[in-house]
């Protein structure tokens, strides 16, 4: 595939790759983020029911984050690992006043007003948490035991309490996953694994307790939608009609009927996929999956190839986390997985979850593209 | 395996990366595997299963609309029914040309255009598969001409289903309010899963206070359809739960007996039994006739019953604030002898009006000459309007605010309905905040008479005389009998009232001024008292719609009717042994002794079972 081969060692000579490389973007993994980006506007187009005010924003969204994944593709990783600790600090601290305004005005409260825009803590830490682990891990011996690893659990659970209390189950689940998958990169021992499974299958129950209604709500609802189709079970039925009916082929580029007659609600966010699927089939999604892990295998690559353990980590982690988003998401619109709110990445309809994204692989395209020459 | 604690060591720490990365890659590749895996499942295995699904939205899910609960008066009078009516509906989606359908039903049934641009208008609002009533309450006949043609209208079907319908009528319609047509607002407010089936909800009274238990539970039924949309076969099917019956504390015969008795006049009767706090008439003058509303009351029926100056759409009981007038004047009088201001044999001179030092305004007495000089019994007996206002002097606004209070004077009563109003009882605070004005001496006055800016609603002043003949153990009016009806929903929004710490012989001997109001040759109510086999405790009272202007005087012929004064009358019986307080008030009714008095008295004999 063109996105494989075109890595630096086949030299690119061209003006265009010349200019990138300036840029410190890395050229492969732009060029999947942009047909993944391409293709968000052509199924948003159809999901939207050709609304172009939709499209419009959503193209403007699209380019501020990719400005600011160039912007941190710009930035020394040295950098990121030496403001890790503030980031992680700083985003702590929000939501603990997110948390607190929420106290003190209605219900739940994942804002925090800052005047001109509204921004949410809890995105920031899907990337400052795994910066965090990486950072604090990169700083002992590896592997990772002891108190070492006490106190890189307090830093993986502390914020995810915090989010998991606005509640937001699904961005909660993401950052719990960002910081694990780093102190599993940092060569967490198989028997504390093994050992870790079994007590969080014996606690369960316990963490069961602590859900709230409408969360043990999606879980009954996924383990039986048709208990309830009027209410908690309609949106699993639906999807699953409108992903069952696209069969083989799907049924073509705007012809999808669920979501047109309103069937299928939330088609343009969290449930996009459900659209795709019944427009562009079983090959269409096997197209889609295969794309999101050519991404998937880039970022590893590059993490891979980093030069130190704390980008090794941070890199390493950060792909896994973008896997967990593909995989929650498809998960839940697909009917195996209960419903979080957690968007299709690159393609949901929706402007602070892209930027958080494209944040992240700005840090991965910073990381490969200020390595030291070395002698090979 | 490094066995290095102290120094990193690069190298190994690559290494285990390296490993780690690899099965993680592997459990990346598993794991969407898994997902191709489900795709293939429900696009090529379950395909045809959700492709004749998808084609006709196959499975239609029904909802079944739960009964809505029947409202009893406290005999087991049927206040609130449900009557089976027929309704004409449309699956937008499932009609081929909607206005050839209309107008083809239009001449069959004989639609009324106003209807069918009724339902043109909702028809945008909601979704295309939903079912929309076009036609409601049909005639035999009609069900009968459409059911022969039905395979000529796909879409449109006929549902049989139970209505509200309201026996009594404008009787009870302000305590047992009604449903109607749920309107976009509500759509957005109530539970959505639950009203699937339900065209109606609570609009206003007992029907909307408690419109969560009332409705009930809605179940589904899940079919499965063939192409022309008939269910074919019933997947799943869950039954609904229907609302819950109610008992209200209400006497039907009561009731009546007081809605009639308030005939000629505009205002309000309640009755609280004193020991529970029931409450056994809620009569509210004029009423209107709810049944209309059900169906959607037309616009013009509905402007008519807006803009008469009667006002029946008016819960006068609930909402009506007027001054007390000298129904207030026990419980200033309470106040003054438990604040211990002055005792109960203190006198004062009546000259026919009363004067601030170094003020040249006259308050007046009703008695043009003067009561001469007043004991405070005499005082509540013939109402004496000097010695109340001197008491209040004597008192101040603050003493005199805080003590009415206590009687409920001010704040809602906390009754099992929406919309009450507080009424309102003045003090300095209150002056300052809503009229950002200082309070002035002479205001202190008026009050002690009830006039001035005193409001109260007829259930607070009726609370209020319960809970005065109930030697100052609160009485809390309620609606509904919760006793007979276990597991509401609805939470009883009255708070439980502390016992006010009165002492017994004061109360003793206001409420023995109040007998003389009835029984004593002087009382301003002694016509009623004549030949009455039980003792009455009661007070008169009028309240001024307007001002007399200073040195003018006051002809209750001369002026128009709207413009006279309110007539309002509290009382409780029997004195030794009150069981039944109630408070009437009828709007520009002249004098309260003559006019709302014998309405209480009617209320009360029924209820003691005396002719």
């Amino acid at each position: 595939m063109q996105v494989e081969t075109n890595n630096e060692e086949f030299e690119v000579h061209s003006w265009l790759g010349n200019f990138l490389r300036k840029l410190h973007i890395d050229i492969p993994l732009f060029m999947g983020l942009l047909l993944i980006s391409g293709l968000s506007f052509v199924i948003l187009y159809s999901a939207s029911t050709q609304n172009m005010d939709v499209l419009y924003k959503h193209f403007i969204r699209s380019c501020l984050a990719l400005v600011f994944m160039v912007m941190l593709a710009h930035v020394n990783p040295y950098q990121f690992k030496r403001y890790s600790l503030v980031l992680y600090g700083v985003g702590v601290v929000l939501l603990l006043a997110v948390l607190l305004m929420g106290e003190f005005g209605k219900g739940a409260q994942r804002w925090l007003d800052l005047g001109l825009f509204r921004f949410q803590p809890s995105e920031m830490l899907k990337i400052s948490t795994p910066m965090m682990i990486a950072w604090y891990l990169s700083e002992h011996v590896l592997p990772p035991r002891g108190k070492q690893l006490g106190v890189t659990v307090l830093l993986i659970i502390f914020p995810t309490l915090l989010i998991a209390k606005q509640p937001d189950l699904g961005t909660a689940l993401l950052v719990a996953s960002s910081g694990a998958a780093v102190v599993f990169f940092a060569g967490l021992s198989w028997r504390i694994i093994g050992s870790l499974i079994v007590f969080l299958g014996a606690l369960a129950p316990v963490l069961w307790q602590f859900l709230r209604d409408y969360q043990r709500n999606r879980i009954y609802t996924l383990l039986n939608p048709e208990a309830d189709p009027m209410g908690k079970g309609y949106h699993i039925i639906q999807s699953k009609i409108a992903i069952g009916s696209g069969g083989i082929s799907g049924k073509g580029w705007l012809g999808s009927s669920q979501s047109k007659l309103d069937f299928l609600p939330e088609s343009s966010t969290d449930f996009i996929f459900a659209v795709f699927a019944e427009e562009f089939g079983l090959f269409g999604c096997a197209g889609l999956i295969v794309l999101y892990l050519l991404i998937i295998a880039r970022c590893i690559y590059i993490s891979v190839q980093a030069q130190d353990t704390y980008t090794r980590l941070l890199a390493g982690g950060l792909s896994f986390t973008f896997f967990v988003y593909v995989f929650v998401n498809i998960g839940m619109v697909i009917g195996v997985l209960p419903v979080v709110g957690v968007p299709l990445p690159l393609i949901s309809y929706g402007g602070t979850s892209m930027v958080t994204l494209l944040a992240g692989f700005g840090i991965l395209m910073s990381i490969h593209t200020h390595r030291k020459l070395l002698p090979t | 395996m490094s066995g290095n604690y102290f120094l990193k060591n690069s190298l190994a720490e690559q290494r285990i990366f390296l490993s780690r990365i690899i099965v993680a890659f592997v459990l990346i590749v598993v794991l969407s595997v898994g997902l191709l895996a489900r795709l293939v499942y429900l696009q090529v295995v379950g395909h045809k299963h959700y492709a004749t699904l998808a084609k006709e939205n196959s499975i239609k899910i029904a909802p079944l609309a739960p009964t809505r609960g029947i409202i009893y008066d406290r005999n087991g009078n049927i206040l609130a029914d449900n009557t089976p009516s027929y309704t004409l509906e449309l699956v937008p989606e499932q009609v081929p040309n909607m206005d050839e359908t209309l107008q083809n039903l239009k001449t069959l049934l004989n639609i009324p255009d106003e209807k069918i641009e009724q339902f043109r208008e909702h028809l945008p609002r909601n979704k295309r598969f939903a079912t929309i009533p076009l036609l409601l309450r049909l005639t035999e006949e009609q069900v009968a001409a459409f059911s022969v043609v039905r395979p000529y209208f796909p879409g449109v079907d006929i549902h049989a289903g139970l209505v509200r319908y309201y026996p009594y009528g404008e009787l009870v319609s302000h305590v047992v309010g009604y449903v109607g047509r749920i309107n976009e607002q509500e759509l957005k407010t109530l539970p959505e899963a639950n009203y699937q089936g339900s065209y109606h909800v609570g609009k206003s009274g007992i029907e909307s206070a408690y419109e969560v238990d009332l409705h009930g539970t809605t179940g589904y039924v899940e079919n499965e359809t063939n192409a022309q949309s008939r269910p074919i076969n019933i997947v799943n099917e869950s039954d609904p739960v229907p609302g819950i019956n109610l008992h209200l504390t209400l006497d039907m015969d009561l009731q009546k007996t007081a809605y009639d008795a308030l005939e000629g006049y505009n205002g309000a009767a309640v009755a609280i039994a004193i020991k529970t706090g029931e409450v056994l008439v809620f009569a509210s003058r004029p009423g209107f006739d709810p049944n209309p509303f059900v169906y959607g009351i037309g616009s013009k029926a509905y402007k008519d019953l807006q803009e008469s100056e009667d006002q029946p759409l008016f819960n006068r009981v609930l909402r009506g604030q007027y001054p007390p007038g000298s129904t207030m004047k026990p419980f200033v009088a309470l106040a003054g002898l438990e604040n211990e201001a002055i005792s109960f044999q203190h006198r004062v001179f009546c000259p026919g009006a009363y004067q601030l030092p170094n003020s040249p305004h006259r308050f007046r007495d009703w008695k043009k000459g003067g009561h001469g000089s007043v004991s405070m019994e005499n005082a509540i007996i013939e109402s004496c309007d000097v010695y109340f206002y001197s008491l209040a002097q004597t008192l101040g606004i603050d003493r005199l605010h805080d003590f009415l209070q206590k009687f409920g004077f001010g704040e809602e009563t906390g009754i099992d309905l929406k919309g009450e109003k507080p009424g309102l009882l003045p003090s300095r605070e209150w002056k300052r905040k809503s009229l950002n004005q200082e309070w002035f001496p002479g205001e202190t006055v008026i009050t002690g008479i009830g006039q001035g800016f005193t409001q109260v609603t007829p259930l607070q002043l009726a609370r209020a005389t319960a809970t005065l003949a109930n030697r100052g153990n609160v009485v809390q009016p309620f609606l509904v009998n919760r006793a007979l009806t276990p597991g509401l929903v609805t939470p009883a929004t009255y708070p439980r009232e502390p016992v006010l710490p009165l002492k017994d012989a004061n109360v003793t001997n206001i409420i023995n001024s109040m007998v003389n109001v009835i029984h004593s040759a002087r009382g301003t109510a002694k016509a009623l008292g004549l030949g009455l086999p039980y003792k009455m405790a009661a007070k008169t009272g009028t309240a001024q719609v307007f001002t007399v202007k200073q040195k003018e005087k006051y002809n209750e012929d001369q002026i128009k009717f709207k413009l006279r004064d309110h007539a309002l009358f509290i009382a409780f019986a029997p004195a030794d042994n009150p069981k039944l307080a109630v408070a009437v008030i009828a709007e520009n009714g002249g004098h309260g002794g003559s006019v709302a008095g014998p309405i209480a008295k009617k209320i009360i004999n029924q209820y003691l079972g005396i002719k």
